[in-house]
C-alpha cells in the first residue's frame, strides 16, 4: 500500500466528515429544542427573576437561530460547553470520564465476538449440514433474537446472585466487573459474526482457488487457514465498523443494568434532564467515533484485499 | 508397470433430480513420459474423471473402481497419504486461470508454499526455485512479478503461473484440464505449445483434457474419445485421425474447420446434443445423433479391440479386431 495514497484517501474522508457532522449537529440541536421542557424546569418552580438570570447566563433568552450559530462557533474550537445538570463539569470533562469506560467494554466485547464468532462460523462451515452445524447455528439464532435486557438479568441471576462468582454490577476497572457486561454485549455479535463467517466460508470453500490449494497437496488445515480464512472474513470486517461503533455507543442499556458510569449513562441522564449541551456533545462525539471506525475498517479491508488499494497510480 | 492405471472407474453425483452417473466404467493406463489426450464434448465426464482420483470431487460426488498410481490405489488413500502425492507426484492445472489462483495471496506465496511444504525448502530457496519456474514458463521479469497478485496478471500469464506451480516439484504426471479453453485464441496455441514443450524437457507424463481434437494432435501420443461418461474410442493419434472407427470420432474430426480444403459447404457439426445423464437412451448412448444407427443400436454396443490395442464401442466393430466385452 503506497503511503501517499493512504494519506490522500484519509484526507478526503476526513473532509467528507464535515458536512455529515454539520447535518447531524443541526438535526440534533433543533430536535432537543423542540422537545417539551427545558433544563431548568423542575417540580419546584423557580422565581421569575432567577429563571431570567439563568436563561441569560446560558444565552437561552436569545433567538433560537442565534443560539444555533453561537453553538456552532463554540464547537469549532472543540469546546462542548458546560453541562446544565452536572453543574461543576464541562461536557468535555464528562466525555473524557465516561468514554474510556464505554470504549473498554465495547472494545473487549468486539474482540471477544470476533475471535469466537469467526471460530464458530468456520467450524460450522466445515461441518456443513451436520447436526453440529445445525445446533450451533440454532443457538446463534437464539443469541441474535434474545434482547440483551433479557440476557443481562439472567446472567446476573445465574453467576452473581445464585453462584456468587462475579459481582452483579458496579465499576472499578477490575476484570471481575467487566466480565458480565462484556459477555452480555458480545453475545448477539458473536452469533451474528458466526452466521456471517459460516455463509462466506462455505462460499469460499467452493471456489476454484480452494480446489487449486487442495490439488497442491496442502493439508486441509493449511488450506483453511492460509487460503480460505482471509476472503471468508471480509464480510465480517465490513460489518465490524458499524458494529464496533454500536457496541461502544449503544451500550446504554447495559450500562444502566450493570450500573456502569459510561458515556451511555450520561447520555440517558442528559436526555431526560434536557441537558442541551451534554446531549449535543455526546451525539456529535458518537458521530465522530462512528466515522473514524468506518474509516479504520476501510483501511483494514484494503490491507486484507489486494485488489483494493488507494494507489494514485492505478 | 503403467504410471497410472485406472480401472472400472465410476463417478456418481447425488442431485435433487436423481443420481447422475458422470463417469461410467472407465479403464485406461497412462505410461511414463507419454501424453494422453482425453477428448469429448462438455459434460462427457472428462473433468470429473480426473477430479475423482485427485480427491477433488464436489461433496455430492462419489467414486468407485480403482486408480493405481505406481501400484497404490489413490481412491483408498487417507487424506494425509493423498496429500503426499498431490502437488508433488501428480500436479494439476485447471480450466479457468482467472479464478484458479487465490486473489488474496501474492504469486510468491502461492508458489513457494508448494515446495516449502513438499520439499521443506527454506523461504529463500523456495523463492529462487519459484523465480526459476516463472522464467521457464516465460514470465518476463520474474524477480519483480513474483511479488505481484493475480489481478495484476493477464489470463494467459495466470495460466503460465498455474503451469509453473504444477511443475514446481517436478511431478511424474501432470494433468491439464482444458488449460487453454478460457483464453484468447492466440494465447491458446501458446499455452498448449508451452505445455508440450515443458513435458518433453521434463520427461513427465501428461494427461491433457480437451474438447478440441485438432489442438492436441501435435503434442499427444494417444487419444481417448469420451462420450456420456464412457470411452467410445481409444487409439494412437494416427489411428484416431487417419482411420477413426467410431461414428462419433468421425463426426468430431469432420467438424474441425480446415483451411486446406476450400469448399462451399457450411461448417460441419454433429447434430443434436449429448444425452441427459439422468435419462440415458436405451442401447447406444450416441444412437440419437448417429447418422449410421440401425435397429441393432437399440442394444448396448460391444467394445471391439484390434491387435494394435485400439478400441471402439460400436456394432460396426474394427476390421481384424475382436469383441472384448458383453
Amino acid at each position: 500500500m503506497k503511503q501517499a495514497g493512504v494519506f490522500r484517501h484519509a484526507a478526503v474522508r476526513l473532509l467528507g466528515l464535515i458536512p455529515t457532522l454539520l447535518v447531524l449537529i443541526t438535526i440534533a440541536f433543533f430536535l432537543i429544542r423542540i422537545a417539551p421542557g427545558g433544563p431548568f424546569d423542575a417540580e419546584k418552580v423557580l422565581p421569575p427573576e432567577i429563571r431570567a438570570n439563568l436563561d441569560a447566563n446560558y444565552h437561552l433568552d436569545e433567538p433560537l437561530l442565534q443560539q444555533y450559530f453561537r453553538y456552532l462557533g463554540q464547537i469549532v474550537t472543540g469546546d462542548f460547553g458546560p453541562s446544565f445538570q452536572y453543574k461543576d463539569w464541562t461536557v468535555n470533562e464528562l466525555i473524557a470520564r465516561g468514554f474510556p469506560v464505554s470504549a473498554t467494554i465495547g472494545g473487549l466485547a468486539m474482540a471477544l465476538a470476533f475471535v469466537l464468532g469467526t471460530l464458530i462460523g468456520t467450524f460450522a462451515a466445515l461441518k456443513q449440514n451436520s447436526v453440529i452445524d445445525y445446533s450451533v447455528m440454532g443457538v446463534a439464532m437464539l443469541g441474535i433474537s434474545i434482547p440483551n435486557f433479557v440476557v443481562a438479568p439472567l446472567l446476573i441471576l445465574g453467576t452473581a446472585v445464585y453462584a456468587g462468582w462475579l459481582p452483579a454490577g458496579g465499576w472499578d476497572w477490575s476484570w471481575q466487573r467487566m466480565v458480565l457486561p462484556v459477555v452480555t454485549l458480545a453475545l448477539p455479535v458473536v452469533a451474528y459474526i458466526a452466521r456471517l463467517t459460516r455463509g462466506s466460508m462455505i462460499e469460499v470453500l467452493h471456489s476454484n482457488y480452494i480446489r487449486t490449494a487442495r490439488a497442491k497437496g496442502l493439508p486441509e488445515r493449511q488450506v483453511i487457514r492460509r487460503h480460505a480464512f482471509k476472503p471468508a472474513i471480509l464480510p465480517v470486517i465490513s460489518y465490524m465498523g458499524p458494529a464496533t461503533a454500536a457496541l461502544i455507543t449503544g451500550s446504554v442499556v447495559i450500562e444502566r443494568i450493570y450500573s456502569i458510569p459510561g458515556l451511555g449513562s450520561y447520555f440517558v441522564q442528559g436526555a431526560l434532564n434536557r441537558d442541551y449541551t451534554l446531549v449535543l456533545g455526546v451525539v456529535i462525539f458518537y458521530g465522530i467515533v462512528i466515522v473514524v471506525l468506518n474509516f479504520i475498517v476501510d483501511l483494514l479491508y484494503a490491507w486484507l484485499n489486494p485488489r483494493i488499494r488507494y494507489d494514485e497510480a492505478q | 508397470m503403467p504410471l497410472l492405471s485406472i480401472s472400472n472407474l465410476e463417478v456418481e453425483f447425488e442431485t435433487a433430480e436423481g443420481v447422475v452417473k458422470a463417469v461410467n466404467g472407465m479403464t485406461f493406463d497412462v505410461f511414463e513420459g507419454e501424453t494422453l489426450a482425453i477428448v469429448g464434448e462438455s459434460g462427457a465426464g472428462k473433468s470429473q474423471l480426473v477430479l475423482s482420483f485427485m480427491g477433488l470431487l464436489a461433496e455430492n460426488g462419489s467414486v468407485s473402481g480403482e486408480a493405481k498410481f505406481r501400484g497404490e490405489d489413490l481412491l483408498q488413500m487417507k487424506p494425509r497419504e493423498l496429500n503426499r502425492i498431490r502437488g508433488r507426484h501428480i500436479a494439476m492445472i485447471f480450466q479457468d486461470p482467472m479464478t484458479s489462483l487465490n486473489p488474496f495471496l501474492s504469486i510468491e506465496k502461492q508458489m513457494t508454499e508448494v515446495v516449502r511444504h513438499h520439499q521443506g525448502l527454506s523461504r529463500e530457496e523456495a523463492r529462487a526455485h519459484a523465480v526459476e519456474m516463472l522464467r521457464a514458463v516465460r514470465i518476463p521479469d520474474p524477480e519483480e512479478r513474483i511479488k505481484q497478485y493475480p489481478h495484476e496478471y493477464s489470463g494467459g500469464m495466470r495460466q503460465r503461473v498455474m503451469i509453473a506451480i504444477g511443475l514446481l516439484c517436478a511431478p511424474e504426471l501432470l494433468i491439464a484440464d482444458e488449460p487453454s479453453t478460457a483464453l484468447d485464441v492466440t494465447v491458446q496455441a501458446q499455452i498448449t505449445e508451452l505445455v508440450g514443450e515443458l513435458r518433453k524437457k521434463t520427461k513427465m507424463a501428461l494427461v491433457l483434457i480437451t474438447h478440441d481434437l485438432a489442438a492436441v494432435a501435435e503434442i499427444s501420443d494417444r487419444i481417448i474419445v469420451m462420450y456420456a461418461g464412457e470411452a467410445v474410442e481409444t487409439g494412437t493419434v494416427d489411428e484416431i485421425f487417419y482411420s477413426p472407427q467410431h461414428p462419433y470420432t468421425r463426426g468430431l474430426i469432420a467438424s474441425v474447420p480446415r483451411l486446406d480444403r476450400i469448399s462451399d459447404d457450411e461448417l460441419q457439426a454433429i447434430p443434436g446434443n449429448p444425452p441427459n445423464l439422468l435419462e440415458l437412451p436405451i442401447g447406444c448412448n450416441f444412437r440419437d445423433r448417429c447418422s449410421e444407427a440401425t435397429e441393432q443400436c437399440l442394444e448396448r454396443p460391444p467394445v471391439w479391440r484390434a491387435t494394435s490395442g485400439r478400441t471402439s464401442r460400436c456394432f460396426q466393430g474394427i476390421e481384424g479386431g475382436e469383441i472384448v466385452n458383453e
